[in-house]
């Protein structure tokens, strides 16, 4: 491009990708839940490690249409890592543990990206759940290493940077994982306001234009793929950290459909679906569960079926709605010192 | 002036269907040619197959003297090849702004330089690729195939089914890009009248070969040609007798 078109494209990106007061407030109420709600420490934590697992599946399903049922297997892989590198005190720091074990999981999400390149949705649902379950059955045979059905016991975790141990109420446990999912999530959001990410956009709308027009499709989706796995292992190795524990669980179809539910609760392709599905997942999970414990399956199921039938887009609409107008308030506030000041001149 | 696309002896086609079986053409540097034919004689296919998204038998395809039958769409785009498509493919997703930018590569051609030319699309730059009227979505097709500054600019049936007004807009571009500003091209039309005018040369194709060559201009005059391998007369297209005997 001229460096006239590059600087134009540039500042015209830097433009879209400038934090909306909205986003901030977001972000500061969820940094704020660590003072104001100090007794569910507990779910608050599951919730972040859920949004960032979510966040994991939005980048490649929302952004690059790929659709997957086997994002536990990144996220058991890196669970198991992280579990295991603290049981045999290879990588004590939980810091630098998780990292090796979001790599590691990037390192399967390399492997397997070339799995997920051909065929159509089904035949990408078919080989994502494919490899989870095989994952699972790997950890399962090789209970010797894993603990198989009983789990992985005996892991102690060391605390964080030295100084922050993981205490008994999850307030730590809480921080370290928010801080974790707000990295994270700076991380996708500069991803996909970049031209990698309108050209990911472009592939989803149609990879064999995108590809006419110079876009390398199969290295783009091998990279946002590798990327996602890389967050979802994150998540992975936040749960068994935070709990000491890992079990075969991490790689039950269950958890990949979960975060489908999530994102058909939250929407996709706009990076917050998987944070607020994910919130309101917990919440009426957690609610649910409180009134009819036995059943709840069947009212989060109803509560699904509601929101297909009445159409998130319809639902998208009025928050879109609702968020201008809060936007065109705060502009207005904004704008009202400005005016005072001209006034009394 | 040099051969800039070379085409000899391609076959090629879908699966195992041979659409293709023997075309060869040239275009020269700053030459623009019609590809003519009736429904299903392969103009689209030879422009996918140009584009890399056919199968390919075997013959030549060469751009500059380079090679391209071995190499992925997206290379044979960053050595420049522009593509038009038929279905103008616009990504529904993006903005009008973001469906230039996510491709423009360095040139002439900069985003700017095709707002001025198709000012429409500068009044819509900030709506979605599925908020614009057919004309709109193919005056971008053409804007997006531009700002990739192609060496070559293959466009597939550019005035299909757009409203008078919008064909006349169109082809005044058309004229622009290829007459002012040098652009080669190859463009695939069912209506020969309407883009002859636009063109150096023209090809026509019949099940898959090249059945007659001439000058743009020769064409247009010679009306027993057209009739024969297109069948448009000085009427209009002709008539098949059931089609005659029904009206």
């Amino acid at each position: 491009m001229t460096s006239a078109a590059a600087n134009e494209v540039a500042a015209y990106l830097k433009r879209r990708a400038r934090w909306s007061p909205l986003e901030i407030a977001f972000w500061v109420f969820a940094f704020a839940t660590i003072w104001l709600f100090p007794g569910k420490y507990l779910i608050l934590k599951d919730t972040a490690i859920l949004a960032l697992f979510a966040l994991s599946l939005d980048l490649i399903l929302g952004y690059a249409g790929i659709i997957s049922l086997g994002q536990a297997a990144f996220f058991g892989l890196a669970g198991y890592f992280s579990g295991l590198v603290a049981k045999y005190g290879i990588i004590n720091e939980p810091l630098l543990a998780l990292i090796a074990s979001g790599l590691a999981a990037a390192a399967l999400g390399f492997v397997t990206s070339f799995l997920v390149l051909r065929g159509s949705d089904l035949t990408r649902l078919m080989v994502t759940l494919g490899v989870s379950l095989m994952l699972g059955e790997v950890a399962n045979r090789y209970s010797n290493i894993t603990g198989g059905a009983d789990g992985l016991q005996g892991v102690d975790i060391q605390p964080i940077l030295g100084r922050f141990r993981f205490d008994l109420y999850g307030h730590n446990g809480y921080v370290y994982c928010l801080i974790v999912l707000f990295i994270c999530f700076v991380l996708a959001r500069r991803v996909v306001y970049s031209p990698f990410g309108l050209s990911l956009r472009a592939v989803k709308g149609n990879p064999l234009r995108a590809a006419a027009i110079g876009i390398p499709v199969k290295w783009r989706l091998v990279a946002v793929y590798t990327f996602s796995a890389g967050l979802a292992g994150l998540a992975g190795a936040l749960l068994t950290q935070t709990t000491a524990f890992c079990s075969l669980d991490v790689f039950s179809l269950d958890r990949s459909a979960d975060l489908l539910l999530v994102l058909i609760i939250g929407g996709t392709g706009y990076l917050y679906g998987g944070l607020i599905g994910a919130v309101i997942y917990k919440l009426l999970q957690d609610w649910i569960a409180n009134l009819t414990p036995q059943y709840w399956q069947f009212w989060i199921g109803l509560v699904l079926v509601v929101i297909v039938l009445a159409g998130r887009e319809r639902m998208q609409g009025w928050i879109a709605a609702a968020r201008g107008a809060l936007e065109d308030a705060t502009a207005r506030v904004a704008a009202r010192p400005a005016k005072f000041a001209s006034d009394r001149q | 002036m040099p051969d800039l696309l070379t085409i000899e002896q391609l076959r090629a086609g879908y699966g195992e269907a041979v659409v293709l079986s023997d075309v060869s053409l040239s275009l020269r540097e700053g030459e623009a040619i019609a590809l003519l034919g009736r429904n299903g004689m392969g103009k689209t296919t030879l422009i996918n197959t140009v584009v890399g998204v056919t199968r390919y038998f075997d013959g030549k395809i060469a751009l500059g003297g380079v090679d391209l039958t071995k190499m992925r769409p997206d290379q044979r785009a960053h050595i420049g090849v522009g593509w038009v498509p038929q279905e103008r493919n616009i990504f529904k997703s993006l903005t009008v702004h973001e469906n230039l930018t996510s491709v423009a590569q360095p040139g002439l051609w900069t985003p700017e330089k095709v707002y001025a030319m198709f000012p429409r699309l500068e009044e819509r730059r900030g709506n979605m690729g599925n908020q614009l009227s057919g004309g709109e979505q193919q005056m971008l097709a053409v804007a997006r195939a531009l700002v990739l500054n192609p060496r070559v600019m293959l466009l597939d049936e550019p005035l299909e089914g757009l409203a008078p007004i919008i064909v006349e807009e169109l082809l005044t571009a058309l004229r622009r890009i290829i007459r002012d500003e040098g652009m080669s091209a190859i463009l695939v039309e069912q209506n020969a009248k309407k883009i002859l005018p636009v063109t150096d040369r023209a090809v026509i194709l019949e099940r898959g070969c090249v059945v007659h060559a001439a000058d743009s201009a020769a064409l247009v005059a010679d009306s027993s040609a057209l009739e024969t391998h297109l069948g448009v007369t000085d009427h209009g297209p002709r008539r098949t007798r059931r089609s005659t005997q029904n009206s």
